[in-house]
C-alpha cells in the first residue's frame, strides 16, 4: 500500500521542488476546469498564460502588476520569519495610500521635486502605523497580531470609503467616490515609455534587496530568524521578543504602505474605494510560494502577476467570471501546501508490516 | 559501590536466545554506523552495550526497536527471525525501549503520553492509577496529570520508563537511564531492573558508566566505531580494562589542583526569591550564594527541585522584580536583560542543547552568533561577519575535538555530545568572568566528560568563577570546590567538596540538611532517603 514516510531530514531539493510542482498542478488543474466550464482547455492556456506575456506592453503590465505583490510579501516574509504573523497587510496598503494621498492633496499644485520623496516616506509611515497597532496591542496586551491585524483591514476599508465618499471627493468627480487626479510632480516617473511601468518597479527591486541583506546579512535579521526556529534559543541568546514583534510588523507595515503609495501614485493617479484590490492578502502567498526568501518573492510575485492578468484576460476572451484569478490563486496555495507535505514526507509503496506472535 | 552482595551472576544459558543479531551493519551516506555487529541476549540477560559516543550503539537499539532498519545483516526474535518494522511492531514483539532523547509530547499529560504507547483506547482515569501503581513500586514518582513541558528532564526520564514498564516488555532497552538520577535513586532503580530479570525480561543497558555496569551487568558488548571490539563479564573486569576496551587507551583523569579562595566575587545571590511562572514550578526561596574567581561551585539536587528556575533568574532567562538579588561581577543585575549580563561577563551552557543552547536548523556558524556575536567581534555595523563567524566556530570545533562536518554543519545534525562540546566551547572560548554550566556532560561519553571537565577547571586556574549545577554527584565531586544542594527552591549552605561525601551529599538531597526547616521536606522524593 502508499504510505507517507517521514524522511530523516528535510529535503532541500523538494522544498525548491515544491512551488515548480504547485505551479504545474495549477496550470493542469486550471485547464481541467476550462474544460468544465466548455471552453478549449489549450486555448485557455494560451490566453491564460502566454497572452499576457506576447509583448513588450504586456511584460510591462506583468511587471507593474508584481510591483506592489513583491513589495508586501518581502515585509510581510521578515516578520514571518520570526513567526510574527501580520495577515493585514492589505489594511496596511491602503493606509499607506491614503497617507501618500493626503500629502499629494496638501500640496496640490506644487512642483517641487521633493514632493514625490515625501509621499514615499509618508506611505511607508502610513503603513507602519497602521501596523503599530497589533504590534501595540500584541506586546502590551498580548492580544493575537493575526486577530487585530486582519481585522484592521475592514477598519482601513471603511476608512478609505469615508474619505473618498466624504471629504477627499473630487467636487468635480461627478460624485464618484474617488479623489482628484494628482498633480505630475505628485506621479511616479514612468520607467517606459508607452507603458505604465513606473519607478515603484525599481523601487520594489531595490526594497527586495535591501530585505534580502536584512534577513541574511543583519544580526536584527539574525535574531528574527531565530526567534521564528528557535523561540527558546531566542530568550536563552537574550533577543528581546517584543523587538522581534515591532520590527517585523513594523517593516512589514512600511512595505505595504510603500506598495500602496505606488499604487495611488502610479496606474491609479488618485484615492479610489477600490485602492485595496487584495495585493496584501495575495502577497501572503506569494511570500509561501516564495519559500519566505526574497529571490523567491521576486519570481513567485511574477506569478502571482500572472494570475491577475491572465484573469483579466479570462474574462476579456473567454467571457469568464472575475473570480477565475481567485480560483487560480486558491488552487496555487492548495497545491503548495499539499507539495510541502514531500518536503518533510515521502511516498513509499511497502506491503503490510508483518505482526508479532 | 559495594560488589560483595549484588555481583552480577549470568544466568544460564537457555535453548534459544531472547534476541539475537547476526552481521548487523547500518550505512549511512558518510558513515558507517555499524558494521558487522553480532550480539544476542538471553531471557533474565542483563547485558552493557558499552561504548562512546558515536559508537553505534543507539544505532543498533534504534534498529532492535523498528525506528530505522538495517543495511544487512539478521534479526532473531526468541529463535525466529523478524524484520522489525517499526516500534509499534517491536512494541507488539515485547520490546520496550527508553530513549536518551526523550519521545513524549510536551503539550500532553504524563498519562495521556503513556496512552498514546499503549494499543488500544485506555481509559485515562485507570491508567492513571496503573502509573501511579508502577511509579510507586518502582521508586519512581510522577503526577500522572501533569503536562510534559512542566517535567525536568529527570521527571521525563521517569515517563519513558513508567511508559515501558506498563507494557511489561521482555526485553528492556535502556539508553543511558541514570545521567539524572541520585545515588539513591540509581540504586532503587537498579533494584528495579534486577527484580525485572529475575522475572525474565531481558534487558539491554546502554552506558558508559563503568561503575554501574559492573554493579548491574551481567554480560557486556563493548563497541567501538561501529564494530565489536570484546565482550566480558564486567564482574570479572576493571574500570580500567573495560576503558580500554572502549575508548582503545586508558581512561583519562581530571587534574585539580587547589582551589583559590581570596577571589573577588563574581557571583552573589542575595536573599533570591522568584515565584515559578510555571504552575507546576518550583519557587525559589531565599537563595544565598557567592561564587568567586578562581573557584568551582556545584549545586547538586535531584532535578525539578528549582535547578531550571535558578539557572533562568541568574542566566535572566527570567528577569526579577529587583535588581539586588542578583549580582554579577560586583553589578546588580536583577534587572537586566540576558545579553546585558553577558557583556558583565557572564556566559551560560543552558541543560537543553538542541532548541535552547543551539537552534537546530542553524549551522555552527550561525549558532556561534547566538551568543558570541558581540563579545567576539562577529558583526560589523549591524551587519554579520560571516568569515569572523566561521573562524570562531572553527576554533570551537578545533578547541573541543567537536566531531562535525566543518562550521557549516546543522547543529542538529550532531550528536548529543558533540553538541553538548559545541556549545561548552563556544562559552568558554568567550574567556569569561563568570561561567554557568548546566549539567556540563549529560549523555556526554566518557573521553569528552573528562575533557569537558578537565576545560572548567582549567577555566577556573585562569581565574573564571564557575557554577556547575549537576544532578551527577560523581562528577561535582571530581571538579568542584565547594558543594551546595537544591531542594524544594531552597539552596544549602556550601561545603567544601574534600569535607563531604556522596552519601551526606544525598541526604541533603531530600532536604534534610543542618538548620534546614523540616516542615519544608519534600514529601515525595522521602524515597530517596529510605533507598
Amino acid at each position: 500500500m502508499l504510505e507517507l514516510e517521514a524522511r530523516a531530514e528535510p529535503s532541500r531539493l523538494m522544498s525548491w521542488l515544491s512551488p515548480l510542482l504547485a505551479v504545474v498542478l495549477t496550470i493542469a488543474g486550471g485547464m481541467l476546469v476550462f474544460s468544465a466550464l466548455g471552453k478549449d482547455p489549450l486555448e485557455g492556456f494560451r490566453i491564460f498564460f502566454l497572452n499576457p506575456v506576447k509583448d513588450l506592453y504586456g511584460l510591462s503590465e506583468l511587471l507593474l502588476k508584481a510591483t506592489p505583490l513583491m513589495l508586501c510579501a518581502i515585509g510581510l516574509a521578515i516578520g514571518f520569519r520570526a513567526n510574527v504573523w501580520n495577515i493585514g497587510a492589505e489594511g496596511q496598503f491602503m493606509l499607506g495610500a491614503v497617507a501618500a494621498t493626503g500629502v499629494a492633496l496638501y500640496f496640490d499644485g506644487s512642483e517641487s521635486a521633493l514632493l514625490l520623496p515625501a509621499m514615499i516616506v509618508a506611505g511607508a509611515l502610513g503603513g507602519a502605523a497602521w501596523a503599530a497597532i497589533p504590534a501595540l496591542l500584541r506586546t502590551r496586551f498580548n492580544a493575537n497580531e493575526i486577530l487585530v491585524s486582519l481585522m484592521l483591514v475592514y477598519v482601513a476599508q471603511l476608512f478609505v470609503s469615508w474619505l473618498v465618499f466624504g471629504p477627499w471627493k473630487d467636487p468635480d468627480g461627478f460624485n464618484f467616490p474617488q479623489t482628484q487626479m494628482f498633480g505630475d510632480a505628485a506621479l511616479m516617473p514612468v520607467l517606459l515609455e508607452g507603458t505604465r511601468l513606473h519607478l515603484g518597479f525599481a523601487l520594489a527591486l531595490a526594497v527586495l534587496v535591501a530585505g534580502y541583506a536584512f534577513m541574511n546579512r543583519s544580526f536584527a535579521g539574525f535574531r528574527m530568524r531565530v526567534a521564528g526556529e528557535a523561540p527558546d534559543a531566542a530568550r536563552y541568546a537574550g533577543f528581546s521578543a517584543t523587538r522581534m514583534i515591532w520590527i517585523g510588523l513594523l517593516l512589514g507595515g512600511a512595505a505595504a504602505g510603500l506598495a500602496g503609495m505606488g499604487e495611488v501614485a502610479g496606474p491609479m493617479g488618485q484615492l479610489t474605494d477600490k485602492v485595496g484590490s487584495g495585493y496584501g492578502f495575495a502577497a501572503i502567498i506569494v511570500a509561501f510560494v516564495g519559500r519566505l526568501n526574497a529571490f523567491g518573492i521576486l519570481l513567485a510575485s511574477l506569478l502571482m502577476a500572472l494570475l491577475y492578468i491572465g484573469g483579466e484576460q479570462a474574462q476579456q476572451y473567454l467571457n469568464l467570471p472575475s473570480s477565475i484569478s481567485m480560483v487560480f490563486q486558491g488552487m496555487l496555495l492548495f497545491f503548495l501546501l499539499g507539495s510541502d507535505v514531500f518536503i518533510n514526507y515521502r511516498l513509499r509503496l511497502r506491503r503490510r508490516a508483518v505482526q508479532g506472535h | 559501590m559495594s560488589q560483595s552482595t549484588s555481583q552480577p551472576v549470568p544466568p544460564p544459558a537457555a535453548t534459544a536466545p531472547r534476541l539475537q543479531l547476526r552481521g548487523i551493519s547500518k550505512v549511512y551516506p558518510t558513515v558507517v554506523a555499524n558494521d558487522q555487529v553480532d550480539l544476542s541476549v538471553q531471557p533474565g540477560e542483563i547485558r552493557a552495550i558499552l561504548g562512546e559516543n558515536g559508537a553505534g550503539k543507539s544505532t543498533l537499539m534504534k534498529i532492535i526497536y523498528g525506528v530505522t532498519h538495517q543495511s544487512a545483516g539478521h534479526i532473531y526474535w526468541e529463535g525466529e527471525e523478524v524484520r522489525v518494522e517499526n516500534p509499534a511492531h517491536a512494541r507488539s514483539l515485547g520490546i520496550g525501549m527508553v530513549f536518551q532523547h526523550f519521545s513524549l509530547f510536551e503539550t500532553l499529560t504524563v498519562v495521556e503520553n503513556v496512552a498514546l504507547a499503549l494499543p488500544g483506547n485506555p481509559a485515562l482515569d485507570e491508567l492513571a492509577q496503573r502509573i501511579t501503581e508502577v511509579s510507586e513500586r518502582y521508586g519512581l514518582p510522577v503526577d500522572p496529570r501533569r503536562h510534559i513541558h512542566a517535567l525536568s528532564v529527570g521527571e521525563r526520564q521517569r515517563v519513558e520508563i513508567i511508559r515501558c514498564l506498563l507494557q511489561n516488555p521482555r526485553l528492556l532497552i535502556m539508553d543511558e537511564p541514570t545521567s539524572v538520577l541520585t545515588p539513591q535513586a540509581v540504586r532503587k532503580l537498579f533494584e528495579t531492573l534486577r527484580q525485572l530479570a529475575a522475572e525474565g525480561c531481558s534487558i539491554l543497558y546502554i552506558s558508559h558508566k563503568l561503575d554501574e555496569i559492573q554493579a548491574l551487568c551481567h554480560t557486556a558488548t563493548v563497541l567501538r566505531g561501529g564494530k565489536v571490539t570484546g565482550e566480558c563479564i564486567p564482574a570479572q573486569e576493571t574500570p580500567a580494562s573495560m576503558a580500554r576496551l572502549m575508548i582503545g587507551k586508558d581512561l583519562p583523569h581530571c587534574e585539580h589542583g587547589a582551589a583559590r579562595t581570596d577571589g573577588d566575587v563574581r557571583l552573589r545571590l542575595a536573599g533570591l526569591s522568584h515565584a515559578s511562572d510555571d504552575p507546576f514550578g518550583t519557587d525559589l526561596k531565599d537563595i544565598h550564594l557567592d561564587v568567586r574567581a578562581g573557584e568551582i561551585v556545584g549545586i547538586a539536587g535531584v532535578s525539578g527541585n528549582g535547578q531550571q528556575e535558578l539557572l533562568r533568574a541568574i542566566s535572566g532567562e527570567d528577569v526579577l522584580a529587583e535588581r539586588f538579588p542578583v549580582q554579577i561581577c560586583g553589578v546588580e543585575a536583577g534587572r537586566l536583560s540576558p545579553g546585558q549580563r553577558r557583556k558583565l561577563g557572564l556566559c551560560f551552557v543552558p541543560e537543553e542543547r538542541l532548541g535552547r543552547g543551539a537552534v537546530p536548523g542553524m549551522s555552527l556558524a550561525d549558532n556561534a552568533l547566538l551568543t558570541a556575536a558581540h563579545s567576539q567581534g562577529l558583526l560589523a555595523g549591524g551587519f554579520l561577519r560571516f568569515e569572523r563567524a566561521r573562524d570562531f566556530a572553527q576554533r570551537c570545533i578545533e578547541a573541543f575535538n567537536v566531531k562535525c562536518g566543518g562550521p557549516g554543519a546543522a547543529a542538529k545534525s550532531l550528536s548529543g555530545g558533540n553538541l553538548q562540546k559545541f556549545i561548552v566551547g563556544r562559552e568558554i572560548l568567550q574567556a569569561p568572568g563568570l561561567l554557568v554550566c548546566a549539567q556540563p556532560t549529560w549523555g556526554v561519553d566518557v573521553g569528552a566528560a573528562t575533557f569537558i571537565r578537565q576545560s572548567l577547571i582549567d577555566l577556573r586556574d585562569r581565574g573564571c568563577a564557575v557554577l556547575v549545577i549537576s544532578e551527577e554527584l560523581d562528577e561535582l565531586f571530581e571538579i568542584c570546590d565547594r558543594i551546595a544542594v537544591i531542594a524544594k527552591g531552597r539552596l544549602s549552605p556550601t561545603r567544601p567538596a574534600s569535607e563531604t561525601t556522596v552519601e551526606d551529599i544525598g541526604v541533603w538531597m531530600s532536604g534534610m540538611w543542618p538548620g534546614a526547616d523540616s516542615s519544608e521536606l519534600p514529601t515525595n522524593r522521602a524515597e530517596s532517603l529510605h533507598a
